[in-house]
């Protein structure tokens, strides 16, 4: 029975070990980097955060004065709240469009218009978002104006439409992927007790697929949560607590970006630039956590 | 062995003047080329049960599926001929398709009840077909009940409504899937081998089942289980490669056929 025999590691091809330590590795390493990262912002943050910061006026203070000479003040409460703003204005404006586009796609359109359709979402889906940021600038700037009559079209209002354009597409491949999940059993079932394509939709697809489309949603925020270079572009960039879409605004990724290149390294304002980073890495793992969390569930139940 | 061998005849309650409720003339279907019925006419009696036999892809499942307009689902479907349920045609350009398919109830192979509690299974067919609140708590509660106790099912489940009914036993899912038919009071009740996932036990309980609600529904029930067909049906219908062979009254189809594919058919499947 030699044939059946295992063959020791010395048997095996050269290159056949090497592709498999090369995958291993691989795999390990995209573990490694999230860790790295996390590490090094910390690391960078660290000392300022347990040696200094009034964490409690980090949270909820609005001053934010990091380059005053003889008053220095770290509130970051506004830009917290820009952050959140935005991004919740974004979603008003992206999971509508979002969700119809995704029921649009997997239940009433002819499949060579689906392909079409996918092919748009996947370009939108590519477009960078310092384009983005510049179309916010030139174009929706001069829309908001003329059709606001507001003094300056650099407002949330302009950072959330840019944003939910970008988070528009992961919406709705995600989303569609949740509605294809649902088996066609339960469509013809419905259809069959004389139900409409729309009583479908939403009496069995949408409570069948929630959990999948809530995902979606999440999954969208996050992107939202964490994009910089379009809403720094397109929303004003000053400091505000906003009073409505169109006041100005400014995101806890925008000061990262616009700050951290004026700083010297090690100081204060430096230390707690990367402090922002550790909450901003706690917001969007925590948000990607409970969609993956919700992903799961599905799983589970199917 | 088979046990015996029901001839009768079920007895509609209210006494119509209609003696059959579908009626097809020269009915042609085709899946893109391919064609599945060839012109098929049948007319299916009144209040009785109608089983529909033949070997796997000769269409059964295509015909059941032309009486309630399922078949579109599909696009690439053309239908050419005439069907009539209830005296009405209904390729009419007036005919409602919730409408029709309200009339005429369908039990599909694989137990498919939504995804939903038990109770809101039962009513599914109501609140998509009337307008939104129009049932009281207690109306609802009492339709629910009376649609369980019809399909023997109220003992079993009366503790577990709010229970996701895909989670029942197959046996339950399939007579859940008949209950909620009921609310809507459907004239005919078509069942595409209803009983195939089931075990013996569960298809005794659909065929008594069938045999009670006989006579105030019309059944048409495609099996391919011979026993089955000369248990429950009164009338057989033989079809082969997208044509109707024979139809006549069960008995008589399984004893004496007529069609020499028909007595092949059923002396290999049964004799
Ligand atoms: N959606 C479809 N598209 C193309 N061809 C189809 C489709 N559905 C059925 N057919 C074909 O039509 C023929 C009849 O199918 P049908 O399902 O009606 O047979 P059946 O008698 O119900 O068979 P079974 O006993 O296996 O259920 C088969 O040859 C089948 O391959
Ligand atoms: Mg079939």
């Amino acid at each position: 029975m030699n044939i059946l025999r295992k063959k020791s590691a010395a048997h095996l091809p050269f290159s056949e070990t090497a592709i498999e330590l090369f995958i291993r590795l691989c795999g390990i390493s995209s573990i490694l980097f999230v860790f790295g990262i996390f590490f090094f912002v910390f690391r960078e943050g660290a000392g300022f955060l347990f040696g200094g910061l009034d964490l409690g006026q980090f949270l909820t203070s609005v001053e934010w004065q990091p380059t005053s000479l003889n008053n220095k003040r770290y509130g970051a409460f506004a830009l917290i709240v820009g952050t959140f703003s935005v991004t919740l204005l974004a979603m008003c404006i992206a999971v509508p469009f979002g969700l119809g586009a995704a029921i649009f796609v997997s239940e009433f359109c002819s499949p060579k218009l689906r392909e079409t359709f996918k092919i748009i979402i996947e370009l939108l889906a590519a477009i960078p978002s310092v384009v983005w940021g510049f179309i916010g600038l030139t174009l929706m700037n001069q829309l908001i104006i003329s059709v606001f009559n507001a003094p300056i079209g650099l407002t949330m209002l302009n950072g959330s439409i840019m944003l939910a354009l970008m988070s528009v597409p992961i919406i709705v491949s995600i989303a569609e992927d949740a509605l294809k999940a649902v088996p066609d059993s339960y469509r013809e079932a419905a259809e069959a007790l004389g139900a409409t394509r729309w009583q479908v939709v939403y009496r069995v697809l949408l409570p069948a697929a929630k959990n999948g489309l809530l995902a979606a949603v999440l999954l969208g925020a996050a992107r939202s949560i964490g994009e910089t270079m379009a809403v720094l572009m397109a929303t004003g960039h000053s400091v505000n607590i906003p009073s409505g879409p169109l006041s100005w605004i400014r995101t806890l990724t925008a000061t990262i970006a616009a700050e951290l290149g004026e700083v010297a390294r090690g100081d204060e304002h430096y230390q707690v630039l990367f402090i922002i980073g550790i909450l901003l890495f706690t917001i969007t793992f925590v948000v990607n956590l409970i969609a993956d969390l919700v992903i799961k569930g599905i799983r589970q139940e199917s | 062995m088979v046990s015996a061998v029901r001839n009768r005849t079920y007895r509609r309650r209210i006494d119509g003047i209609m003696n059959y409720s579908i009626e097809t003339e020269n009915l042609n279907l085709w899946y893109g080329d391919f064609q599945a019925l060839i012109d098929v006419s049948v007319r299916i009696r009144d209040g009785q049960i109608t089983s529909l036999i033949g070997p796997s892809g000769c269409g059964k499942s295509t015909l059941l599926r032309c009486f309630n307009r399922v078949n579109e689902r599909y696009g690439n479907v053309t239908t050419k001929g005439k069907i009539e349920i209830l005296g009405k045609n209904i390729y009419d350009t007036d005919v409602s398709l919730p409408e029709l398919r309200k009339a005429v109830g369908m039990v599909f192979q694989r137990p498919n009840p939504l995804p939903i509690s038990v109770y809101e299974n039962i009513l599914f067919g109501l609140r998509i077909h009337s307008p939104i609140r129009s049932m009281t708590r207690t109306e609802s509660d009492q339709i629910v009940e009376e649609a369980l106790t019809s399909v023997f099912l109220w003992e079993d489940l009366k503790d577990k409504l709010k229970v996701r009914a895909t989670s029942l036993q197959l046996e339950q899912q399939q007579k859940l899937c008949i209950a909620r038919l009921l609310p809507l009071k459907p004239k005919i009740i078509l069942m595409d081998e209803p009983c195939s996932a089931l075990d013996a036990k569960g298809t005794l309980a659909v065929e008594e089942l069938m045999e009670a609600l006989a006579g105030t529904y019309t059944f048409l029930i495609v099996t391919h289980n011979m026993a089955q067909a000369r248990r429950v049906s009164t009338e057989c219908i033989y079809m082969f490669l997208g044509e109707l062979i024979e139809h006549r009254e069960t008995q008589a189809l399984f004893e004496t056929p007529q069609h020499p594919k028909t007595a092949d058919y059923v002396q290999m499947r049964y004799g």
